[in-house]
């Protein structure tokens, strides 16, 4: 027995062809938490969410959804969710609250309730003021605020989030933040994909860290910061061969690094080794990449 | 109350849901009042056009076919390129560009609505439209001498069967394409020799045996049959087959259209 989670997946595997783009996986989301899918491209965050509608259906494990049995049961536990995609799939000819109007349908909000469901989520998305625009009219932004209020239209328990913020400015994705955080609070459960590491960091109570089909990770992201990477980090700049030098030093001492680019952290030594270099608090960031490799695939 | 909703809920929801159906088509239904205007110019003004170019061009030079004036029989047989024009056409770009482009059947199925449901019910929209521009080739025939009759009133139900079995097999041809190229094969290759092999502009009996034999497999062969039995008020047992091959070619398509989907649909 489990307890019971809003979502829960065992031994979850997806093959198409030869490869296994999900391959074992495990995931829980605990009632009423934010939990972030996070990994790479590739790592099988999408198709984990399509399994979750039943769009993807997998060849082995146990995928529960509200408590319903996938893909069998898969109608009603999608009758109780609402899934924001990545890709925007709004009627672009149609107006703000046309788009809302036909997924009331759609979710089945009982026809004294509609008009009701369609104010309260242009409410919550602020878009009451765009009512009569086009959507393609819309700015990038609200797009994608009008696609969560679209799955908000029938009070679902669970709200799954595809890459939220994905190609949004940074004020945009705030203002999303702000958004799901609310919902949150609520008591919505939600589980959201996201490469965007700080989002993760702010948003979730734990984060699932995927890399090649599977959970690398798992746990409230201070926690994994912890687990993983220490307290503090030293960023340590200059040539290339010193940056291979202070890489092979460090691992000669047990610490963990990492290349940013320009320069190379210094992972777990919690601020001793008399290394020079600039201190810095760690991050998520650089958990995700001791987990799922330097290396772009 | 918690305890409610959870039995209420854990109640298996059924295939082929009349809500689910009904949102589909809500769906259509919004969408079109954005569109209707040039949706409804090809529609009529399509067949309109074939009908005055062979009703005059032809008309001039044959008066009579198959017992019929020219007009009369051009006039009912022209259902046959609605059906096409109606029916498979948009079901095919329709369903091509919302599956591409516009990715709209992620959004519907990540409501608690089926591929099933949501084949049957674009098709039934698909259909219900076909019942409607079906008439406007009759309507512009009375206008040039057709002879109004009360079984014109079934032309409506008969184009809206025909239309519905067209649809999801327009939607079968694009849930097979991969790119929108493809419909090319299917266009050229299939929809347009049949609809001339339907006995719309000149009748099957005087075609070469082969032809004949195609033109029986011909869905709007036997749809342009049983309009002219019911304008002309023709009825016969044959009829029966006609309505029977419709009915078939219906369901047949319909299951097509949702295996193929789903194959599109779920991976």
């Amino acid at each position: 027995m489990h307890m019971p989670s809003a979502i829960h997946l065992r031994g979850v595997v997806k093959r198409f062809g030869s490869i296994a783009a999900v391959d074992g996986l495990d995931l829980e989301v605990p009632y009423g938490t934010c939990v972030g899918l996070l990994g790479p491209n590739g790592a099988g965050k999408s198709t984990t969410m399509k399994a979750l509608t039943a769009q993807v259906i997998a060849d082995e494990g146990e995928l529960e959804v509200l408590g319903y049995r996938l893909p069998g049961d898969s109608k009603q536990a999608r009758a109780e969710m609402g899934v924001v995609p990545q890709l925007d799939n709004l009627d672009t000819a149609l107006t703000v609250e046309q788009n809302l109007q036909v997924f009331t349908h759609l979710y089945r909000v009982p026809a004294v309730r509609r008009q009701e469901a369609i104010e309260r989520t242009l409410g919550i998305a602020n878009l009451l003021e765009r009512r009569w625009s086009k959507v393609e009219e819309l700015s990038g932004g609200m797009r994608r605020r009008l696609l969560i209020a679209r799955a908000l239209l029938h009070e679902p328990r669970l709200l799954l989030l595809d890459e939220p913020t994905v190609g949004l400015d940074p004020q945009v994705r705030q203002e999303l933040w702000a958004l799901i955080d609310s919902l949150r609070s609520q008591g919505v459960s939600i589980l959201m994909s996201t490469h965007y590491i700080e989002e993760a960091e702010r948003l979730c109570d734990t984060v699932t860290i995927m890399s090649h089909g599977k959970a690398v990770a798992v746990g409230a992201p201070q926690a994994l910061i912890r687990e993983h990477a220490g307290s503090e980090a030293v960023e340590v700049y200059g040539s290339p061969s010193r940056l291979s030098e202070v890489e092979f030093e460090a691992r000669e001492r047990g610490w963990r690094t990492r290349r940013t680019g320009t320069s190379i952290a210094v992972l777990r030594s919690n601020g001793d080794g008399g290394l020079e270099g600039d201190r810095r608090v760690t991050n998520l960031e650089d958990v995700f990449v001791l987990l799922t490799g330097e290396e772009i695939e | 109350m918690t305890t409610a909703t959870a039995t209420m809920g854990r109640r298996r929801l059924g295939r082929l849901e009349g809500a689910a159906l009904r949102g589909v088509i809500v769906r259509e239904l919004v969408n079109f009042s954005s569109f209707w205007r040039s949706s409804t110019f090809s529609s009529t003004v399509d067949p309109t056009i074939y009908l005055l170019a062979f009703g005059f061009g032809f008309g001039s030079l044959v008066s009579t076919v198959a017992g019929y004036s020219y007009i009369d029989f051009v006039a009912t047989g022209i259902v046959a390129t609605t059906v096409l024009f109606s029916g498979a056409f948009p079901a095919m770009y329709g369903t091509f560009v919302k599956y591409t482009f516009q990715h709209t059947y992620d959004a519907i199925l990540a409501a608690p609505v089926d591929t099933e449901e949501l084949v049957t019910g674009e098709a039934l929209w698909i259909a219900a439209r076909t019942g409607v521009y079906g008439c406007v080739p009759m309507l512009v025939g009375i206008v040039f001498g057709l002879d109004p009759s009360w079984g014109m009133l079934l032309v409506p139900l008969i184009a809206a069967l025909a239309g519905y079995g067209w649809a999801c097999f327009g939607i079968f041809i694009a849930a097979k394409s991969n790119k929108i190229e493809s419909f090319s094969y299917w266009q050229s290759g299939l929809l347009t020799p049949m609809f001339l092999v339907a006995g719309t502009f000149f009748p099957l009996t005087k075609l070469p045996e082969w032809a004949q034999v195609l033109g029986n497999i011909n869905p709007l062969y036997h749809c342009v049959e049983l309009v002219r039995s019911a304008v002309f008020g023709t009825w016969g047992l044959v009829d029966l087959w006609h309505l029977g091959f419709l009915v078939g070619f219906a369901l047949i398509s319909w299951r097509l259209a949702i295996r193929f989907m789903e194959r599109k649909l779920i991976l």
